[in-house]
């Protein structure tokens, strides 16, 4: 039998296989890289702590409650992740400049940690994490509603992601990641080849952050079917509800997949079962289906609320409704129904035969009409439009050209015999980053610019992120074209060594490629910095900076913590613009309701403190040890069970109070529309 | 089982990487060597011909969109309530529908054409080559001729070749990317396909799905040669280097390592149905059970 990894440490009762060499001091990179960010993540610790901000972050944001909160602290924490992965892809790239017949300056066994790490952070960490952030801040803005349908929930869901990034990257330290690839196909991943406990990080990392994820899903379809502001029916939704609708049923259906299948492996890493393992009957076809009917629909998870923001941005910007909006209703629930049905495109080359690879590249290809659908609908929602070109606007034209060539190479590998030959290849590589990038991505950037204002009160710096948008074009272009090449050239992905020259220049254009999109990163970095430091200037009083048609631009930059001081009443398609036509027509803003005190949740720490111990759960079983993973379970039940036995969940705000608050509204937006003042009362 | 001397020192050392710098500098579907690889490029240049056609007037149309309605442009027309037509939903719908039924029709086709486990058409009488992939290098049973070789492969040109594929530790996918196809070597799986190499010379074999630490080195030549010359070889192989029996299989199969290309001399009939039935059990019951069914 093959040995793959070195000895497993001793067991003791205490620290379980912890012992002092699972910290790799042999390896100087880890460590480096760990005790920079260590370092930088104590001195703003420290920092917080001795300008006192330590209890009003703990009141009003980790314990926060509220739906823009999770979902601005979901943002801050993907993009912090994305310097993780991005800092991996960095890593990989210069070492394939590098390795070109001596094998690069990474051993292999720490190259396969970066690319594993590479892919599970930049999907479950990066991408997940900002769209649910985007969508909890934006969706319950646009239906006209005060909250998510569970508040608490929404705390805890955030926290168990962050939960499962912090193991991710403890791994970093103490012991190793998976070296398996993101997907961790068995049976590499089975305890008789993977023996170490990279691929047990991955696992605990994945099960934690999954639940968070699950319970983010339920909580946002329960909000978007059950809580509309009165009179918004589903054929009046903001098409970024839809999209989020779509996506949110995909998690509800798919993740229990992954926790499944997930549990399946653990089961037999940890207690000798054989679902998938070489021997005793385990099969592993199995684990690859499974992986990917979780798998596929999961792309669509990412893709669709995206599609979603650049429907609302190409709308805002050309000034126009978004062209054939039911046309796009349609086309978004036929690909949330469809990806359930193109897994098998993951695994043509398995042998499944030319029948069952015929109906799967078929079904595949169909995707690409509901899509295609969607790309026309931009097009014709520009079309007569006056466009204005801000920086999200730039990042979804940016979008559809870049998009439409990786749906082409995404067609091409549905092609079963184009497959055979280029599946494995960097040309896929260069595929999903060609679909991820620009669908994902720059759909997120030009969300978080979109929705910025509404957050804080003030516009990004148009320059700096103008200047981002070109770097990470370019440096997309740059980074990835190379690798459709090296693909036709018959280049392998996840290769630490190779032995053929003429790839060489190709991978060092990749690199420079990679290079430009660091200076991208560095620009939105400068463009915050210059942003928070112009803030005057940059400040919106209106709360509609960019004449929007939807109902969060309604409300103040930021809104109040109940959003809406009375909830809008919807009789249009387009809610908010439909009132502000309205409004400029009778040259008055509408009666004056009458004020209500409104009911709030109260913050609540549950969620923190159910992933401080799911957090000590994860490790304790990384590790093996036993009495902490006890303690773990114990401990979020317990924090749970306290919860439910609570007896004030929510406070009052007076009625005055909200009237006072909304009074300094209508006088903002009177002076938008260039009504008088009298007029609004 | 007769016990066969090892003569380490006669098996062919080949330096695989020092081959691949020299020989291998081709690129993969760029420059087929085979009927597979021909059809897939084919396919591929097709399929991306007709995609251009529908993405880069959607490239150019949103370049002019962009520019022809810009608010800084007042020649755009501006209709600020315009957002449905009928006409435009069903061409919209239609233009994309239209090429994917086309495409579709091709993937159909092509799925079955260049099916792996196909035998190719020919005259020339199949030669079959049992690969059972280990960690981390080849190993090529000649059923037929009765030899085997590691991390070397050698085929006859102009002659079709049925490959069975599995593995005998985790995934790999054997691939020669110049002759096309690629098949899963999978444990307890009988993977099929079929290649053909037009002309004698040498290309690049690999494994086209990682696999563990050694992945990247787990290369292989595929040396097609003529035919008189692939029967020399034959008879050159059998007469040097040691017998591939059930012992000699297990140290292989259990020596987690890259390795140079060598051949062995003999191989022990049902070797491969073996690793097929066995590759499932752990070692130390193979060794128990012993390998001579």
């Amino acid at each position: 039998m093959a040995e793959h990894s070195r000895e497993a440490a001793e067991w003791s009762p205490i620290t379980g296989k912890l012992a002092w060499n699972s910290i790799p001091w042999e390896e100087p990179i880890p460590l480096i890289a760990a005790a920079a960010v260590g370092s930088v993540l104590f001195g703003t610790l420290i920092w917080v702590w001795r300008a006192g901000y330590v209890p009003y972050l703990w009141r009003e944001w980790i314990t926060s409650v509220d739906h823009k909160r999770i979902g601005i602290m979901y943002c801050i924490f993907a993009l912090v992740m994305l310097i993780r992965g991005f800092s991996d892809a960095v890593l990989m790239r210069t070492h394939q400049d590098l390795m070109y017949n001596n094998g690069g300056y990474l051993p292999a066994e720490h190259y396969d940690q970066i690319f594993t790490a590479h892919g599970v952070i930049m999907i479950f960490f990066v991408a997940m994490p900002f769209l649910t952030g985007l969508m909890n801040f934006a969706v319950p803005l646009q239906l006209g509603v005060r909250d998510v349908a569970f508040p608490t929930l929404n705390n805890v869901s955030f926290w168990l992601t962050a939960s499962g990034a912090l193991l991710v990257n403890i791994s970093l330290v103490v012991g190793e990641f998976a070296k398996t690839g993101w997907v961790v196909y068995p049976p590499l991943s089975e305890l008789r080849f993977s023996p170490g406990v990279g691929v047990d990080y991955y696992l605990w990392a994945l099960q934690i952050a999954g639940v968070g994820t699950l319970l983010a899903g339920v909580n946002l379809v329960t909000t978007i079917l059950k809580m509309r502001a009165p009179g918004m029916g589903y054929t009046r939704m903001p098409m970024f509800c839809w999209t989020s609708l779509a996506a949110n049923l995909l998690i509800v259906a798919a993740f229990p997949i992954l926790t499944a299948t997930m549990a399946m492996l653990l089961l037999d890493r940890y207690l000798d079962f054989h679902f998938f393992t070489n021997e005793l009957g385990g099969n592993a076809m199995m684990f690859v289906n499974l992986v990917w009917a979780w798998g596929h629909p999961e792309v669509y998870i990412l893709v669709l609320p995206v599609f979603g923001i650049f429907s609302e941005v190409v709308s805002t910007f050309s000034s126009k409704p978004l062209f054939g909006y039911r046309s796009m209703i349609v086309a978004t629930m036929v690909i949330c129904v469809l990806s359930f049905m193109v897994w098998l495109h993951h695994f043509f080359t398995m042998g499944a035969g030319a029948d069952v690879n015929g109906v799967f590249g078929v079904t595949t290809m169909i995707i690409a009409v509901p899509t295609g659908v969607k790309v026309f609908n931009w097009l014709f929602t520009m079309f007569r439009g006056r466009i204005r070109f801000t920086t999200p606007m730039l990042y979804s034209i940016g979008f559809v050209v870049t998009f439409v060539i990786g749906g082409a190479s995404g067609v091409l590998l549905a092609i079963p015999p184009v497959d055979f030959v280029l599946h494995n290849t960097l040309f896929l590589v260069a595929h999903f980053h060609n679909i991820v990038i620009p669908a994902v991505l720059f759909g997120l950037f030009a969300g978080y610019t979109y929705w910025f204002p509404k957050a804080f009160g003030f516009k990004l710096d148009e320059r700096w992120g103008k200047r981002a948008f070109w770097c990470w074009i370019i440096g997309f272009y740059i980074a990835f074209m190379p690798l459709y090449v090296l693909g036709l050239m018959g280049m392998q992905r996840r290769m630490s060594a190779h032995y053929v020259k003429a790839w060489e220049p190709w991978l060092i254009v990749a690199s420079v490629g990679s290079a430009i999109i660091a200076l991208g990163i560095a620009a939105m970095a400068v463009q915050l910095y210059v942003s928070i430091r112009n803030r005057a200037a940059l400040r919106d009083d209106t709360g509609d900076p960019w004449d929007g048609r939807t109902l969060e631009w309604m409300t103040t930059s930021p809104p109040p913590s109940y959003n809406f001081a009375v909830l809008p009443d919807v009789s249009h398609e387009e809610a908010y613009w439909s009132l502000k036509e309205g409004a400029r027509e009778k040259k008055r803003l509408s009666d004056r309701p009458d004020y209500e005190p409104i009911e709030m949740p109260r913050n609540s720490p549950t969620g923190f403190i159910t992933a401080f111990f799911t957090t000590v759960l994860g490790f304790a079983a990384v590790w093996h040890i036993w009495w902490l993973v006890i303690l773990g379970v114990l401990g979020a039940w317990a924090t749970f069970t306290i919860f439910a036995w609570r007896d004030h969940h929510e406070f009052e705000i007076p009625a005055d109070e909200v009237e006072r608050l909304d009074r300094e509204r209508r006088e903002a937006k009177a002076q938008l529309l260039g009504i008088p003042k009298e007029a609004t009362a | 089982m007769p016990g066969i001397g090892r003569d380490w020192a006669a098996r062919v050392a080949v330096g695989v990487a020092g081959l691949f710098a020299a020989s291998c500098s081709e690129p993969g579907l760029l420059d087929p060597a085979g009927p597979v690889a021909r059809g897939e490029r084919t396919m591929f240049v097709n399929a991306s011909v007709i995609m251009a056609m529908i993405i880069v007037p959607i490239i150019v149309l949103t370049f002019y969109f962009a520019w022809r309605y810009s608010a800084k442009n007042p020649r755009g027309r501006y209709t600020p309530e315009w957002s449905y037509s009928g006409r435009l939903e069903l061409l919209v719908w239609s233009i994309p529908a239209l090429v994917i039924i086309f495409l579709g029709g091709i993937a159909w086709i092509g799925s079955h054409e260049l099916e792996p486990s196909r035998p190719i058409r020919s005259d020339v009488p199949t030669l079959e080559v049992q690969v059972v992939s280990l960690d981390w290098k080849w190993l090529f049973i000649y059923p037929e001729q009765g030899v085997a070789s590691v991390n070397y492969l050698a085929i006859p040109a102009g002659t079709p070749v049925r490959f069975r594929v599995t593995s005998a530790t985790v995934m790999n996918s054997f691939i020669i990317p110049r002759l096309g196809s690629q098949i899963y070597g999978m444990a307890g799986m009988d993977g099929k396909l079929h290649l053909l190499a037009d002309e004698p010379g040498r290309y690049r074999g690999l494994s086209a799905h990682y696999s563990g630490e050694g992945f990247s080195e787990m290369m292989f030549l595929a040396d097609a040669m003529p035919r008189e010359r692939f029967a020399a070889w034959v008879r050159g192989t059998r007469r040097t280097g040691p017998v591939l029996d059930g012992p000699e299989y297990l140290k292989l199969e259990r020596t987690a390592a890259t390795s140079k290309a060598y051949t062995y001399r003999a191989v022990v009939p049902g070797l491969y149905q073996a690793a097929l039935r066995h590759s499932g059990t752990p070692a130390r019951e193979q060794s128990r059970s012993g390998r001579e069914d």
